[in-house]
């Protein structure tokens, strides 16, 4: 069942702005967390939510906030990760767009728990026009006092900015969005240090994901417990999903964790079903880094369970059977869709974005993007199967960043589970061409 | 070392949107300014980043030009070369792809007459290929300045690329 939280108030009128999102208890929780609670009150309650970060990590969020150094008199920062650009991911934008209070709501409480008094919200520079809701919206909450010098009295000061982008998908490592907003190229760091120990400017830093601030509000609120509740196991609360590909319905979804990955497909709640009538062939669960996996093992775990929307049960069998979480990026794909084709163009997109840093990922992207367009070109030998997984496995663990990794594991997943139809491709370069792929616009494929 | 001064000058207007970014960083912390303030200078030096752009803002913020160079060559958004006035930025990745969006880029090839990575002969478009822009929920799609055109179909571009020929001004964001 769908349980709304974050977009609780997502269809009420003028929502965007401060008047109409303060008469739906917005702000609430600023008031209760600066005139009730102490900072370390807080960070218990994220804690007790079980609240996991959302931008792909899962790291859990109340620990990576207890780790922050608290040195005396040196600046702590919160920094949040608004550089959504992991391909099949767009509900950092939906929720800025339409709730953009929702996030400095968030921003306010939670840099009031950990002790900051500037804070930014690092923005892809795609998203340009996000940053000018952005900043209208931090312009109303200052004028109403919940931004700014001694907010509601209460002797707390914060600043709060927001920083552009310059087009790069690298920027959402945490360490090479601090590197971009100091001004410079997104290199990720060598860690450790982490953030919580020397971040921006060398400070104390946590980098959270948008959603991820902004579920601390509803936690705030009404407790870490009762969220906790929501939710199955250590997969609490909920997660918006943003669904895209060959689905009737593609848009972004609050989802309760837990709901079973047939239902968001198939039922008119959510995605309601594969269009044109087509069967699913496959589908990439949590963005574009994450294993694809195959109709009967997204659906079905191999031990025949029902697949749920929850970080556990997505992972369930390792990468052998199973996938991540991830963003929450759910791309499914219909039965005449060419996985290599749609792999290529993941490699494609990793290739441009490694920032060049270390050798197996530089190089390593480079090479995997070429040998898959020789698949589609109809010039690929059986050998280049194996080549790529080997070059992969050569990517995996073997750089500063996860980029590799996530460069890798759509390519391992893509012949783990689709070996087939890259050898037809091989053995008849025609088939490529007798992929038929569904488009949107009628027309279009004799263009 | 020789310095030569640049010959360019931000508009008063922008001059005061650079002392406000200025305002957003501790007062020794200046150079994370550099990405807004490369984003002002694209918008308002003719949608690009000349070396003479780049010395400028160099010059503003106090930091040796190399700076500049090697922030503004790793981001994508920052073009090096000019660009038609309307640059067309088409997303190809995954879900775009999935939705059409080669035919997209073969429908304005045609219609413009004019290959991906050129001007039109009257330097009003150019169509680029983009990764992910994060509308694979409204796919195909692509982005002009700093606005999303969405759920693309053949007649909307249509529509889309006779309104912008009307306006016929530089497509910013800034």
């Amino acid at each position: 069942m769908s349980k709304k939280i974050l977009l609780q108030y997502d269809h009420i009128p003028g929502i965007n702005t401060f008047e109409v999102y303060r008469q739906n208890n917005g702000y609430k929780s600023v008031e209760k967390a600066l005139k009730t609670m102490k900072p370390e009150e807080i960070v218990e309650q994220v804690k007790v939510s079980g609240l996991r970060g959302r931008g792909g990590a899962g790291f859990p969020t109340g620990m990576k906030w207890s780790f922050l150094a608290k040195p005396e008199g040196v600046p702590r920062y919160l920094v949040c990760n608004a550089d959504e650009s992991e391909p099949g991911t767009f509900k950092d934008r939906y929720l800025m767009e339409r709730i953009p209070h929702l996030l400095i709501e968030g921003m306010i409480t939670s840099s009031f728990a950990l002790g900051a008094n500037t804070s930014y919200i690092y923005v892809r520079g795609e998203y340009y026009y996000i940053i000018k809701i952005l900043q209208k919206a931090i312009k109303e909450a200052y004028a109403a006092g919940f931004l700014g010098k001694n907010i509601l009295g209460t002797g707390y000061n914060l600043d709060l900015f927001v920083q552009p982008g310059g087009g790069a998908y690298i920027c959402g490592e945490e360490t090479a969005l601090i590197e971009s907003l100091e001004g410079k190229r997104g290199n990720p760091r060598i860690k450790p240090p982490f953030p919580a120990i020397a971040g921006l400017w060398g400070c104390p830093t946590v980098v959270n994901n948008v959603e991820t601030i902004a579920a601390v509000v509803p936690i705030v609120n009404d407790g870490g417990e009762t969220y906790a509740a929501i939710g199955i196991g250590k997969s609490t609360g909920t997660k918006l999903i943003s669904a895209s590909g060959h689905i009737n319905k593609p848009g972004v979804y609050e989802i309760e964790l837990g709901v079973p990955v047939e239902e968001f497909i198939y039922s008119d709640e959510y995605c309601g079903g594969i269009r044109n009538g087509k069967k699913l062939k496959a589908v990439v669960a949590g963005g574009s880094s994450v294993p694809i996996l195959p109709t009967e093992l997204i659906l079905k775990t191999a031990n025949g369970e029902p697949r749920l929307m929850s970080y556990e049960s997505l992972s369930d069998g390792g990468f052998a059977t199973g996938t991540m979480m991830g963003s929450g990026g759910f791309i499914a794909m219909d039965e005449d869709t060419s996985v290599v084709k749609n792999l290529f163009t993941f490699a494609r997109f990793y290739h441009h974005e490694s920032c060049g840093q270390c050798s197996p990922c530089r190089e390593g992207t480079g090479w995997m993007e070429k040998i898959l367009k020789k698949f589609i070109d109809g010039k690929a030998t059986l050998a280049d199967i194996d080549l790529l997984w080997d070059i992969q496995s050569k990517i995996e663990g073997k750089t500063i960043c996860p980029l590799g990794e996530a460069a890798a594991w759509p390519v391992a997943a893509a012949i783990r589970h689709f070996r087939p139809e890259f050898e037809a491709y091989v053995n008849n370069p025609q088939s490529i061409h007798d992929v038929k792929h569904y488009f949107r616009l009628n027309g279009l494929v004799e263009a | 070392m020789t310095e030569t001064k640049p010959q360019i000058q931000f508009s008063l207007e922008a001059l005061q949107q650079v002392h406000e970014i200025l305002l957003q960083y501790p007062a020794d912390k200046s150079k994370s300014a550099l990405l807004p303030i490369l984003h002002l200078a694209q918008a308002e030096f003719g949608g690009w980043l000349s070396a003479e752009t780049m010395d400028y803002v160099a010059s503003i913020l106090k930091i040796q030009p190399i700076e500049v160079y090697e922030v503004a060559s790793f981001y994508s958004m920052y073009n090096l070369k000019p660009v038609g006035k309307y640059l067309i930025e088409v997303c190809q990745t995954s879900s775009c792809w999935m939705c059409g969006s080669e035919d997209i880029v073969r429908y304005l090839e045609k219609k413009l007459q004019v290959e991906t990575g050129q001007p039109t002969q009257d330097g009003m478009f150019q169509i680029k290929t983009v990764e992910c822009l994060g509308s694979c929920g409204t796919a195909p799609m692509f982005q002009i300045g700093d606005k999303y055109y969405e759920n693309l179909t053949f007649e909307k571009i249509d529509t889309i690329l006779d309104e912008l020929r009307a306006e016929n001004k530089y497509s910013r964001y800034v």
